[in-house]
């Protein structure tokens, strides 16, 4: 059949099984917008107040659900505005493919109105990127980019179709679409055999999971792995829930903002393995006392992670579920008690605490306790980045792999609104809580009209301690409390300002309101902010300085030090 | 680890903006290109680039590793001296007079360097050999002046 490149946009849409976009029209998309318009039926837009919104939101569409997200973009400025939100992407592996317009082929690098080189300028933070123009390239372009952001290490894809080629009229024949499986590796048999023998010969032996075990949906072979393993684990951020949070086994995150438990045993260990990890620096640290008297073993999607950050003693190049999968189909049962005493009591000696400031003050500690357990596994919790993200990584108990929707690369403040959309979109069962701070809820709090258009029911639970904390902590301990910009005290009515948008809002402003507050927001079903007053001078805690030795945690900061 | 020069040669899809691709990679991982050629293959929709690298053994593998992710790239070989051809090519604008003309036309024909343009004032130069023989050439044409000069990058090819 005979269809212009925006039907063939929405027709290879439909193969890929996209049923949901995320963007804002303008005058490059124009032609996009009409063809829209025409499949409304079919494919749903969500319209943000901004492209930066949308691309977070196909992220949290994507981070949830595994499958691919779309977000929409005119040329020029809607273009660039996607520019934080494919970093954000490609830095954390999120398969997301992004579709622009920009101005017709004629009139491309002429400096015309609204065009920018968007494939020039997201080279370096995507995956892959097109720009089509011929519109007989443009449907297998775009089957292309599906794959290429699902395979192997995923990542987003960006597509540049100038108007004329949107416009452009040819024939389109329906193909179905490439399925992708990620299930293989490529390792050598006596790689295997290495770490079988690796494994069995550990008296310590220390599981760290990363995002990628996410990404190939390995939680199930995991739970096996580390029980025939007999060892405690581990996560980064991106790895949280990977493994059920609760289990004995786990001894929380690893790195910057990990447990003193999980620094002692990664300290002590004599087998660490990393699955699905880059080993990024907020997790190594000091890479010389980083598991110093351990036999490494990564197992790792991309070749190109291996011995990047750590040299590793064996690697096993692959999807994390197949090569745990080979792993357990070998190891015998492995048995580690005076391992796993020692472990549980570094637990008992340094639990999670957070100081309270008096007795009735908030802290984020008992909201985020109090948050899980009165919404437990039913909840997905999206976050922007600063304090308020690293407290939820501590203390909420994540059980299941995708229910943390985290900026962990490149640590994007405002992320988490736009995020939620997507998260919430993506899984109307379920209720999603974003939890943000003061600070990065200014930056794309425009989002707030979003949730109130669709009616989207996302909680926005907001700490706010007037203060941009993360940076203030650092300040407070590595330049003697010289509190440069990080001091907002904006003033801000948050309860009239959800109110323009007529969204129900409360205050947390004192510790017997959190939960009456909680419960109230969780009955309803449309979309709430709490504002949870705060103190400015909570820490996060135990905290490793940057490139520091992980075995040297701060422990211990009094709230007015 | 000792840092040393290496020669990639790059097998990649000849699409536009794969050089740019590749230049860019090199460029945001702080990668060093002492030298870079590219051009057609045997082939219409591939194309070959040479880059000459420097860095740890350590280094090279993670280069080539990251170049592998590059969409449009079909292979890429470090390749060693001893398997594969290296060469490079240099044009020389030397001025010259009639008292160093003939002890300059000596030099290039114990090089077996071409003069593809002469005028009064100056002779120009073609070379194509080894690096290392480019560079015995351009010390020994230093005394004469050189006034302009190019030289191509690396271009290699291996060995059956």
């Amino acid at each position: 059949m005979k269809l212009n490149g925006s039907e063939i946009v929405m027709e290879c849409l439909l193969e890929q099984g996209v049923d949901t976009v995320f963007g804002y029209p303008g005058g490059a998309v124009l032609n996009l917008y009409d063809a829209l318009y025409q499949y409304q039926d079919r494919i749903r837009h969500v319209l943000t107040a901004h492209e930066q919104g949308a691309s977070h939101a196909a992220d949290g569409y994507a981070r949830s659900t595994g499958k691919v997200g779309v977000v929409i973009a005119t040329s020029g400025p809607g273009a660039t505005n996607l520019v934080t939100g494919l970093a954000t992407a490609n830095m954390d592996s999120i398969p997301v493919v992004a579709i622009t317009g920009n101005v017709g082929c004629a009139s491309l690098g002429l400096d015309s109105f609204q065009e920018v080189d968007i494939t020039g300028v997201t080279m370096p933070i995507t995956k892959h990127n097109y720009i089509v123009k011929d519109v007989e390239e443009l449907a297998d372009t775009i089957r292309e980019a599906f794959v290429i952001a699902k395979s192997g290490r995923p990542g987003p894809v960006l597509i540049d179709i100038p108007k004329d080629v949107s416009g452009a009229v040819c024939e389109f024949t329906k193909k179905p679409a490439e399925k992708v499986s990620n299930y293989a590796a490529s390792f050598a048999p006596e790689d295997l055999n290495e770490a079988l023998t690796l494994l069995q010969n550990a008296k310590k032996p220390y599981i760290y999971t990363g995002g990628g075990l996410i990404a190939s949906n390995a939680s199930q072979v995991l739970r096996r792995f580390v029980d025939l393993m007999d060892a405690p684990v581990s996560s980064s951020l991106m790895g949280l829930g990977g493994f059920d949070n609760k289990d004995e086994r786990f001894i929380g995150m690893l790195g910057m903002h990990g447990t003193v438990a999980s620094s002692h045993a990664v300290t002590e260990c004599d087998c660490f393995i990393g699955i699905g990890t880059r080993f990024s620096d907020r997790v190594i640290g000091d890479v010389k006392s980083f598991a110093p008297n351990a036999k490494m073993i990564q197992i790792e999607i991309d070749q190109a992670e291996i011995n990047k950050n750590i040299r590793v003693d064996c690697r096993l190049v692959g999807d994390a579920r197949y090569v745990l999968d080979a792993l357990c189909s070998k190891l015998p049962q492995q048995s580690h008690p005076d391992w796993m005493a020692q472990i549980k009591a570094w637990q008992n000696e340094a639990p999670a605490m957070m100081e309270k400031p008096s007795a009735d003050a908030v802290t984020p500690k008992e909201v985020l306790e109090t948050l899980a357990e009165l919404g437990g596994d039913d909840l997905l919790i999206s976050t922007e980045v600063g304090q308020h993200q690293m407290w939820t990584a501590q203390f909420f108990p994540f059980t299941h792999p995708r229910q943390l929707i985290t900026s962990g690369g490149l640590g994007t403040m405002g992320f988490g609104l736009g995020a939620s959309i997507g998260t919430q979109v993506a899984n109307p069962d379920k209720r999603v809580v974003n939890v943000a701070g003061d600070g990065s809820f200014h930056m794309n709090c425009n989002e707030l009209v979003t949730l109130s258009k669709y009616q989207i029911p996302v909680i926005e639970l907001l700490m706010n301690n007037n203060v941009l904390g993360m940076v203030r902590q650092w300040q407070r301990l590595f330049y003697d409390k010289r509190f440069s910009q990080t001091t907002l005290d904006r003033n801000v009515d948050y309860l009239a300002l959800a109110s323009a948008y007529h969204i129900d809002a409360y205050r947390i402003e004192k510790a017997s309101d959190i939960r009456p507050v909680l419960e109230e927001a969780l009955k309803t079903k449309r979309p709430v902010l709490i504002e949870c007053c705060i103190d400015r001078d909570i820490n996060v805690l135990p905290m490793i300085p940057p490139g520091g030795a992980l075995d040297h945690p701060i422990t211990k900061l009094a709230i007015d030090d | 680890m000792e840092e040393t020069k290496h020669v990639l040669s790059i097998v990649c899809d000849d699409h536009s903006g794969v050089l740019l691709r590749i230049i860019s990679l090199f460029s945001r991982r702080g990668y060093s290109i002492e030298s870079i050629s590219a051009g057609s293959t045997e082939s219409p929709d591939i194309y070959r680039i040479t880059i000459v690298t420097t860095g740890t053994k350590d280094a090279i593998i993670q280069i080539s590793n990251q170049l592998q992710k590059v969409h449009e790239v079909r292979e890429v070989n470090v390749l060693r001296q001893s398997d594969a051809v290296l060469r490079e090519h240099v044009l020389i604008c030397a001025g010259t007079n009639e008292e160093t003309c003939a002890s300059l036309i000596q030099v290039a024909n114990l090089f077996h360097a071409k003069i593809v343009s002469v005028n009064q004032q100056s002779l120009v130069l073609e070379l194509t050999g080894e690096p290392r023989k480019i560079d015995a050439f351009i010390q020994l044409m230093k005394p004469y002046g050189i006034k302009r000069m190019m030289r191509s990058g690396l271009s290699a090819l291996e060995r059956d």
